[in-house]
């Protein structure tokens, strides 16, 4: 297997292109940037669709239609950009329609910062748009993962016909590691409901308007009913060092990664501490969570951000260990402050 | 036996929602009539925006898709970019094209994007009650500039047709009314025409159409398609604003 030296948003771009996207739609922000420019070199060589489009909400409804014809397709932004496609994404999931949409984090709010952040966590997680919805959200936690999610988002998405978002720190998309080419995907779900033209077949609709209240009502349900089902199906975290763990740390992301380092310090310590990382943000892996609570005496959720995803581990815990919190934003913090704080916590619980 | 008259292919059976008097449905039945004796009934895909039209997905007979407000010439681009045979046609309201889809309709013309957009003019907010649009007129009464519309205060109606034909990417651009038998037909001449500047790859092609909405006019139908003679004419000329040959 071919390994090369990749950038996180390449590496998410290359995915994309071995997943089989053929067309990407986007408007330049930063950190997100290197993608649409590593499509826009490749495009015009490989054959495929680069649009720059005149803004964020363009762009969405760009995919909207290419999504709609049953292709795959992407587009890729930061948090403010996020915030203006989330009346698209919120069309394109009442449309079940496949696509990858990719948010290399920064901190916000309004315009923030351009430093690493998670504290779009809300926003991914709780569909980010009007109505009752969600994304799949992924998250990657190194350079190679943002090429490999890039490929199980497309099948999640053509799986259960919906929008899967990666949510990524700026840091991962610009920083560099080595990465193990994956080889082309090929095989592609029918999709019947495609717009494509009506020759032989009965005209297809798509459409997101439902004025009847009982047919609105139906419609929710039926999107209830998948959620649901991905709920119970694609659950996905990694655990460390988490089956004897009195105290239970919760991260993800690059995040994820400096945990690490920090409870292997602390273990050397004598504290029992392992980690959960949740690989989908969406849907939150509250059954590995809730197992852990059956053991832990205490969980630490870790972010960069001011506390978000800690309500989803607090849900999942249901109150039987407490819960702490810990967070920076706009900067990583390194893993001799994550264990220092590990210890703070565990020692004022009396663990 | 002969047949004079039947509804086009490209209709289905359905009833529409149109108020009486209104002219959306002679421009639905133009577009469908021009897209069956282009042969483009299999080829086509319409995308419907917020406003009246809303629901003209029910009335094509052929792929349709529902637009956000003002966005269907971003999805019409997105479509057309993968499906470069396929006929692609926005059709669109003045609130919704010239208002919030301002950005949309403007780059999709700078881009040269191959669609074909029937934009209709009727100088206000239909589906919503009748507020004022970008386009409305000086001195129109409207629910949102209910003492007439004043320049002072909302500046002046736009004129999207020699707006957008300024555009290099523009091919084809057009203003027609169906206020008259004439004018319909010349109407249908210039719809065709852009379907088929489209279909010769020529570039963006847009037909506006200047349209009665007697509801909220506050207008008998007759009476609201002399205003528009009088009053939407002179202000919005009609004629060919940009023809690029082939």
């Amino acid at each position: 297997m071919d390994r090369v030296l990749m950038k996180g948003n390449e590496a998410l771009a290359e995915g994309a292109l071995i997943a089989g996207c053929v067309a990407f739609f986007g408007y330049p922000i930063t950190p997100s940037s290197e993608i649409a420019e590593y499509m826009a070199r490749k495009f015009p060589v490989l054959g495929g669709t680069f649009v720059q489009a005149e803004s964020e909400l363009a762009a969405i409804n760009m995919v909207y239609g290419g999504a709609a014809t049953g292709a795959r397709v992407m587009t890729a932004s930061s948090g403010p950009g996020i915030s203006l496609k989330s009346e698209g994404i919120s069309f394109i999931a009442e449309a079940e329609l496949p696509c990858l949409i990719v948010n290399i984090s920064r901190g916000g709010p309004g315009l923030g910062g351009i430093q690493p952040a998670q504290s779009d966590y809300w926003q991914a997680t709780r569909g980010g748009g009007h109505g009752d919805f969600h994304t799949v959200v992924l998250a990657p936690s190194s350079v190679q993962e943002m090429m490999d999610f890039a490929i199980a988002g497309y099948d999640l998405a053509d799986k259960y016909r919906t929008p899967v978002m990666i949510m990524a720190e700026g840091t991962l998309g610009q920083m560099m590691e080595p990465v193990s080419l994956r080889s082309k995907v090929t095989e592609f779900i029918e999709k019947p409901w495609a717009i494509g033209g009506c020759k032989g077949r009965l005209p297809n609709i798509v459409n997101t308007l439902h004025l009847s209240p009982e047919f609105l009502e139906y419609r929710n349900k039926v999107l209830t009913e998948k959620y649901e089902l991905i709920k119970n199906r694609e659950q996905k975290a990694e655990t460390f060092m988490a089956e004897d763990a009195d105290l239970v740390v919760v991260a993800f992301g690059l995040m994820s990664r400096i945990v690490k380092k920090a409870i292997m310090d602390v273990r050397n310590q004598g504290y029992k501490v392992g980690l959960i990382r949740p690989i989908t943000l969406w849907p939150f892996p509250a059954d590995e969570v809730s197992r852990a609570a059956e053991y832990a005496r205490l969980f630490l959720s870790i972010e960069i951000s001011m506390g978000q995803m800690i309500d989803d581990v607090r849900l999942a815990v249901k109150g039987r260990a407490p819960v702490e919190f810990y967070g920076r934003i706009g900067l990583i913090p390194s893993p001799e402050e994550i264990a220092r704080q590990i210890v703070a916590v565990a020692q004022k619980e009396g663990l | 036996m002969r047949v004079v008259a039947q509804r086009p292919q490209s209709l289905t059976s359905a009833r529409t929602h149109y108020c009486p008097g209104c002219t959306h449905g002679i421009i639905h039945r133009l577009v469908a009539e021009c897209i069956d004796e282009l042969g483009l009934r299999e080829k086509a895909i319409g995308i419907c925006p917020v406003g009246c039209a809303v629901l003209a997905y029910d009335y094509f007979n052929f792929d349709m898709l529902e637009a956000a407000h003002g966005r269907a010439p971003a999805i019409a681009t997105g479509i057309k970019r993968i499906l470069p045979d396929a006929c692609v046609l926005t059709y669109q309201g003045d609130g919704d094209l010239a208002s919030i889809g301002m950005a949309e309709i403007v780059h999709a013309s700078a881009r040269s994007e191959k669609i074909t957009v029937i934009f209709v003019n009727n100088a206000v907010y239909g589906m919503t009650g009748g507020q004022m649009a970008p386009t409305t007129l000086l001195g129109q009464v409207t629910t949102t500039s209910p003492y007439g519309r004043k320049k002072e205060e909302t500046g002046f109606p736009i004129r999207m047709a020699e707006l957008l034909a300024t555009n290099e990417g523009s091919a084809y651009i057009s203003r027609v009314a169906v206020n008259t038998p004439a004018n319909v037909i010349k109407a249908k001449k210039s719809i065709k025409k852009a379907l088929q500047t489209q279909m010769n790859g020529l570039g963006f092609s847009m037909v506006e159409v200047l349209s009665t909405c007697p509801t909220n006019w506050g207008m008998a139908p007759l009476e609201a398609l002399e205003w528009l003679e009088q009053n939407m004419i002179p202000y919005y000329p009609l004629g060919e604003f940009k023809v690029k040959e082939a």
